[in-house]
């Protein structure tokens, strides 16, 4: 490293790369997989953080945001904890380290760790596009994570719960899923700090269904007021196959959530729901690219957002509609509750539509609690901070209680009023 | 129960005045019923004695058991037990129902310092209150009012109305759009409340609601002043002849 390059990068960028030199020969990973490791980060050196010029990041200006990393070193144990739905099965991931005896009845679980070391996983290491920069993060430094294949025809009764606590520091993981043709399962992929100290957090998931997959994914972040968290989920669609993702960020200073999502196979549908309870000085923002590539297939894109105190959101969602994907069926919506002056959020949907036979909308609104129902609450005696939880609660949990299973359902309204009451 | 001296108002956002020195006086055990035009002021009336915040209030007074209520916020004249029944009852999606009767149910008792009712007696009363005004388990398994029909909605109210308990119960046109069955559910559901200590106010634009629910006293609101007062037999005459007799001796 030259003295011209350290000094154009900001603290963050610098951090980063001396913790890349820090753990160099401690990074698992064969030949291959440090080539690319090295490559990644020598490419993060370049480019550096995105900032707002870049269209893709231009409401989220990561080098401008993003004000330190935190030290890489590891902390002390932790425990895991109770799954969010009981009678789930619990892979835990304890300050990015996977556990090794980690097993689930009728599936196949590989430590990430393993597939680095044996090379594998080289290939899903590399950048999406030029302007990925969660993917290279990720994948110069990613440590574990699991692999998982759920068999062709395997109905899992039970949820499988990806437990991802954290302390402090850096954890990076990555969760490469393939679910079998006609396979059923939900799975929780849950992220959350355990302390008040600074993390910067990355975690790439890869999803593939094959065809008549049916599945619900559910990504629920809840990191501490310090925490910067860098997602995002690869998502393939085979034909016919069913996906209901569920997206809920409860948590974290600096979020950003990218939806990757590429349907590939006639019939396929997404169900894509998104619910941002947004506090404090935190930034948060939820990035869709979905490219309905083939003919005959169906989505629908709803997200609700909240905004207290000086709170800033960011939904971005391109919807891609390739030339021969005729009779696409796409619906988004993104609405927010606007309850303070001093945050915001920005709204951007855009679509892409190069067929010509295809049914495709968008719409956004901000907006405060409506006045006539505030008032018909308070007209039964509910007292007006409490009748505005209730509203605000109900113009979120409209949204979970579509997910049907009861348990479910009942376990995530518990995080939106928890989140409620400490912020509201 | 209820005095209402030399009221004014307005709509806050335009300035329109509405009200314009309405005097009304009920007493506990009496139904009363307001009649009157489109546009004479019932509605905002009824808005206004809830404590809507979209009026003004620019003169006169509002005593409820001889107390000004001005300065109360709607949730806080509930709890003393003033009742709207809406006319436009509105759906509230995300809000289940059962679980608004019961947030509404124990806010009211805890403004009382009552205690608050426990699960089953709450899911006691509310099946009792239910099963009398025809309504079905699965209507209260939904959100607030949503996908209700017209006549679902108004029973709601009056099964809100029933486990509440209010002193000063507000009907505003809670016959319109209701077919002949559903009126007469409705109205024994009003009757069945009827009590020394319990005032109604009827508002409503015909007579037929008043067959069934049968006041003690009739009010004609015109231009937001009470331009006539009397008993049942004026509800007749304006059946036969229309405002316009009336009207036209006020002005």
């Amino acid at each position: 490293m030259n003295m011209q390059t350290t000094s154009r990068l900001t603290a963050a960028e610098t951090a980063l790369v001396e913790a890349f030199g820090a753990q160099i020969g401690e990074l698992p990973g064969n030949g291959a997989v440090i080539g690319t490791r090295d490559r990644l980060l020598d490419e993060l050196k370049k480019a550096g953080l995105p900032t707002r010029r870049i269209e893709a990041w231009h409401y989220t200006d990561l080098k401008n945001l993003l004000r330190s990393v935190p030290d890489a070193a590891l902390v002390s144990a932790i425990d895991p904890i109770a799954p969010l739905v009981e009678g789930s099965k619990v892979l835990s991931i304890l300050q990015g380290a996977a556990d090794a005896k980690a097993a689930v009845d009728g599936v196949e679980i590989a430590l990430f760790k393993d597939r680095l070391a044996d090379g594998s996983a080289v290939a899903g290491l590399t950048a999406l596009d030029k302007d990925d920069a969660i993917g290279r993060i990720n994948g110069s430094f990613v440590r574990d994570g699991y692999a998982i294949t759920v068999p062709a025809n395997a109905e899992l009764e039970a949820p499988i719960e990806l437990q991802a606590l954290h302390a402090a520091g850096q954890v990076h993981t990555r969760f490469p899923v393939s679910f079998g043709a006609a396979s059923r399962a939900t799975i929780i992929e849950r992220h959350r700090s355990v302390t008040e100290d600074a993390a910067f957090v990355s975690s790439i998931s890869d999803i593939t269904l094959e065809d008549g997959a049916d599945i619900t994914w559910i990504i629920l972040q809840t990191q501490g007021a310090a925490d910067t968290h860098l997602g995002q989920i690869r998502v393939q669609l085979g034909t016919d196959a069913k996906l209901r993702l569920f997206v809920i960020n409860a948590g974290g200073k600096l979020v950003r959530q990218e939806l990757r999502i590429d349907v590939v196979g006639e019939g396929a549908e997404l169900t894509l729901r998104g619910v941002n309870l947004l506090g404090a000085e935190s930034h948060t923002d939820v990035t869709l690219v979905l490219g309905h590539n083939v003919p005959n297939t169906n989505s629908t894109e709803i997200i609700r957002n909240v905004v207290f105190d000086r709170a800033n959101g960011v939904f971005q969602g391109m919807i891609r509609v390739a030339p021969d994907a005729q009779k696409t069926d796409a619906k988004m919506s993104c609405n927010t509750l606007l309850l303070t002056d001093d945050g915001g959020f920005s709204a951007k949907p855009e679509l892409e539509i190069f067929a010509d036979d295809v049914v495709c909308g968008h719409g956004a609104t901000v907006a405060d609690i409506e006045s006539s129902h505030l008032f018909y609450l308070m007209a039964r005696g509910v007292p007006e901070n409490k009748a505005r939880a209730m509203l605000v609660n109900a113009f979120v949990a409209e949204i979970v209680e579509e997910l049907e299973e009861e348990k479910l359902v009942e376990a995530l309204e518990g995080v939106i009023s928890a989140w409620l009451e400490k912020h509201a | 129960m209820l005095e209402i001296k030399n009221l004014h108002a307005r709509i806050a956002e335009d300035g329109t005045e509405i009200i314009r020195g309405l005097n009304l006086t009920v007493k506990a055990g009496e139904i009363a019923a307001i009649m009157g035009p489109n546009g004479s002021g019932k509605s905002t009336l009824s808005y206004i004695l809830s404590g809507r915040q979209d009026y003004e209030v620019t003169e006169g007074d509002i005593l409820y058991n001889g107390e000004s209520i001005l300065e109360l916020d709607p949730a806080e004249r509930a709890s003393k037990g003033i009742f709207l029944a809406f006319q436009y009852p509105l759906e509230i999606p995300g809000v289940a129902t059962m679980q608004f009767l019961k947030v509404a149910m124990n806010e009211q008792r805890k403004a009382r310092g009552e205690a608050e009712l426990t699960t089953p007696d709450f899911i006691r009363r509310v099946k009792d209150a239910a099963e009398k005004l025809k309504i079905d388990q699965a209507m209260l398994r939904r959100p607030l009012n949503v996908g209700f029909s017209g006549g679902e909605k108004k029973r709601a109210e009056i099964l809100q109305m029933a486990l509440l308990e209010p002193k000063l119960c507000i009907l505003d046109e809670t016959d319109s759009g209701l077919d002949i069955d559903a009126l007469k559910i409705v109205a024994d559901g009003v009757n069945a409340l009827k009590s020394p200590d319990r005032a109604t106010i009827v508002i409503t634009h015909y007579q037929r609601l008043l067959d069934y629910i049968v006041p003690d006293t009739v009010h004609v609101l015109y231009k937001g002043q009470i331009i006539r007062s009397g008993d049942k037999a004026l509800a007749l005459e304006l059946e036969e002849n229309g405002y316009a007799d009336i009207i036209g001796e006020a002005a």
